[in-house]
């Protein structure tokens, strides 16, 4: 399916080294890859893992306390050994984040305008009268109105939604190959998180940059990904097409994630809930990290690790039991 | 009798003063809001941030004190209350909050927090104080051991849970819920969404359900009122609602649901135009600047809430000339087949995954389809 992948992660391992000596894996053995122009939703619940991929990805990781292995290959480069000159050479210009909270990711003390003109004279160099008129485009590429006014404008008189544009103007400042937003309309009225992903689906169709999104959401996921990588407990737990995640999940804990969202269409009284608690990262244990929350297991599962197998074309799943059909027909 | 009853509820709050204490501009949060709820149902107020849902939501409690207007329990006169009257009122009405660690004094251990309410009312005699406080852990699923526990040892929803302890401490008839699930990951919200909807079930509680998720307020919701700039612009059954939104700011709000369905349907309204500031809000209809609808009357007079004969109520002056909502809401489809049935056998249990799953199916009565 995917000819050359723009970004490919293989083996990625994270561990955290806390101050009372002990050691957390936050991320165990993450294999992705996303191919130009397609959108994969990272899904998982709090502290799966997500978020901390994706500032490896971006080199974003405290170098004291976190130990990283594996590579990040993007671009020819590998992520992981590139100098961190060159990283910041690469970050903001090809590789770009948008974070969750539009509050606190904007610098209160200078115009929007600033923020941005700095991103492009920092890449692209050239005079500040260019960068302003491309700051001014990139306003109006993401629909704020009067852009040649609110350039000079501070983050504070801004709304929530308009100050999310803004960070998306700032990401997409030098055209990048490769996107990564963090939980982008998390913080977002259901209004503005229409208008902001309506923006993110235009925006790739006009310049055929790769993004990642994170999320929990999963109707978000299905609205704007082509492919989801679902996390658990540091892992990819299963990964499929969008369709066939919604449609045939091949891992429980996807399963017990898509019971318990209220649908419109399908009124029950009671929603699916995952009993029990995420294992602490700290010890993992022996088998497989969803055992002790699964309806579906078996002994085999709490004795050896289960393998991320492909149960059919493009669809992988870390359970031995899959393919689930099999179980409910 | 309804449980409740507000009548023309206004809050207007002092944005600035002058250097004299004058007031010298007003946030409007609540401008003539009116709506009653019977026992033992569920009200959801929705609309943007700033909208007015939560200070409503205050107000009803009497946290804080309205500017005009009235408001009923069981036919008393709350803003009436003297402060012992309203103390006892304070046995009727209780709150969950959105944030589950702020909501907790960290300082006192659960079984403090829980007792705490118990003896501020003289409910419970001393000696059997510990009991009640085991039963109410019980009742919100925790075990009772946990009562000497502090909150910082808990997990989010273990805290909302704790939360909703206090609040059934003193048996109260209303529980305003706000936001009681948005600080939560999802397979932990619907364990929390569970265990509301059985207490309303076992205790016949009533709740006002403060929410900009729109899922979540169709699945726990009977009736729902549509808030924009401090109005009630739409209010009406919760199926009826979701099934044609009349009003124009409903429409487009309810049009943006995002579904977990790949490829769903939808005409999505995206509105354009920022939302106006409630300290200036704009004049004749307050949704008319980002209306698509908007005539010249719209800017100049304010519509009223205007009921249908089946308790459908929408503020909008051109009600009977709007197209048709029918296909506004996006369709989700419910489950495929096959994750019908694999929701169901995990929902079941080891017995329904070993047992055919046609069988467990049928056994299952929290998947008996009761499509609304």
């Amino acid at each position: 399916m995917i000819v050359s992948p723009l970004i490919e992660i293989t083996d990625l391992r994270i561990r955290f080294h806390g101050d009372d000596g002990r050691i957390t894996h936050a991320v165990d053995g993450v294999d992705l890859s996303v191919a130009n122009g397609a959108t994969l939703g990272l899904v998982g619940e709090s502290g799966c893992g997500k978020s901390v991929t994706s500032l490896a990805i971006m080199g974003l990781l405290p170098k004291q306390s976190a130990e990283i292995s594996g590579a990040i290959r993007f671009d020819g480069f590998d992520l992981l050994k590139t100098p961190d000159q060159m990283l910041r050479d690469l970050r903001g210009n090809r590789l770009a984040m948008i974070f969750q909270e539009p509050m606190t990711s904007l610098n209160p003390s200078f115009t929007i305008g600033d923020q941005i003109i700095e991103t492009i004279l920092r890449h692209r160099g050239g005079s500040r009268k260019s960068a302003r008129e491309r700051a001014v485009e990139l306003l109006r590429r993401v629909h704020i109105p009067s852009p040649e006014r609110r350039i000079d404008e501070y983050p504070h008189k801004l709304s929530g939604g308009m100050r999310q544009r803004v960070m998306i103007a700032m990401a997409l400042a030098c055209d990048p190959r490769l996107l990564i937003a963090d939980e982008p309309t998390t913080a977002l009225d259901v209004t503005l998180q229409a208008q902001i992903l309506e923006l993110m689906r235009e925006l790739k169709a006009a310049s055929g940059a790769a993004i990642i999104l994170i999320t929990h959401d999963l109707g978000v996921v299905a609205e704007v990904c082509d492919e989801v990588a679902v996390m658990y407990a540091g892992e990819i737990v299963e990964r499929a097409p969008v369709d066939e995640l919604f449609s045939a999940p091949q891992h429980p804990y996807t399963v017990g994630l898509l019971g318990s969202i209220p649908r419109l269409d399908h009124r029950a009284e009671q929603l699916a809930t995952i009993e029990g608690m995420v294992p602490n990262m700290a010890q993992p244990p022996d088998g497989c990290r969803f055992a002790a929350r699964c309806p579906f297991v078996l002994d085999a599962c709490t004795k050896t690790p289960p393998p991320l197998i492909e149960v059919s074309q493009n669809h992988l799943s870390r359970c031995i039991r899959a393919p689930l059909e099999r179980l409910v027909s | 009798m309804a449980l409740l009853e507000v009548n023309g509820l206004v809050k207007h709050f002092v944005a600035e003063r002058s250097l004299f204490g004058r007031a010298l501009a007003h946030v409007k949060a609540v401008d003539g809001v009116s709506f009653s709820l019977e026992a033992g149902k569920t009200l959801a107020l929705v609309g943007e941030s700033g909208c007015g849902k939560s200070t409503v939501s205050r107000l009803v409690l009497r946290l804080i004190e309205p500017d005009a207007g009235t408001i009923r329990f069981e036919g008393r006169n709350l803003l009436s209350l003297d402060a012992s009257a309203l103390r006892a009122f304070r046995r009727e009405a209780q709150i969950i909050f959105q944030d589950p660690y702020a909501s907790l004094n960290p300082r006192m251990t659960v079984g403090q927090i829980l007792t705490e309410p118990l003896a501020l009312h003289g409910l419970v005699p001393v000696a059997q104080r510990r009991e009640r406080v085991a039963e109410l852990l019980r009742l919100v699923g925790l075990e009772p051991r946990l009562a000497r526990r502090y909150p910082h040892e808990f997990s989010g929803g273990q805290r909302q849970r704790i939360a909703i302890a206090r609040a059934l401490a003193v048996e109260p008839k209303l529980i305003v819920c706000d936001e009681p699930v948005s600080a939560l990951d999802v397979s932990i919200r619907s364990q929390i969404l569970n265990l509301l909807r059985e207490l309303q079930d076992r205790l016949g509680l009533a709740y006002i359900f403060v929410s900009h998720d729109l899922a979540v307020v169709k699945h726990i919701a009977d009736h729902v009122a549509v808030m924009n700039l401090g109005q009630i612009v739409e209010t009406a059954e919760a199926d009826a609602l979701f099934s044609a939104p009349s009003h124009p700011y409903s429409r487009a709000l309810l049009s943006a649901i995002p579904v977990p369905k790949p490829q769903a349907k939808r005409s999505r309204i995206v509105l354009q135009g920022e939302i106006p500031s409630a300290l200036n809000p704009p004049p004749g209809c307050r949704f008319h600047t980002r209306c698509p609808y908007v005539v010249e009357r719209c800017r100049t007079e304010m519509p009223q809430l205007v009921p249908d004969g089946i308790g459908h109520a929408t503020a909008c002056h051109r009600t009977s000339e709007l197209p048709s909502s029918a296909a506004i809401v996006p369709s989700d489809g419910g489950f495929s087949p096959v994750l019908e049935k694999l929701v169901a056998a995990f929902s079941g249990g080891p017995e329904a995954v070993r047992g055919s799953g046609v069988h467990s199916l049928g056994t299952d009565p929290a998947y008996s389809q009761n499509r609304g």
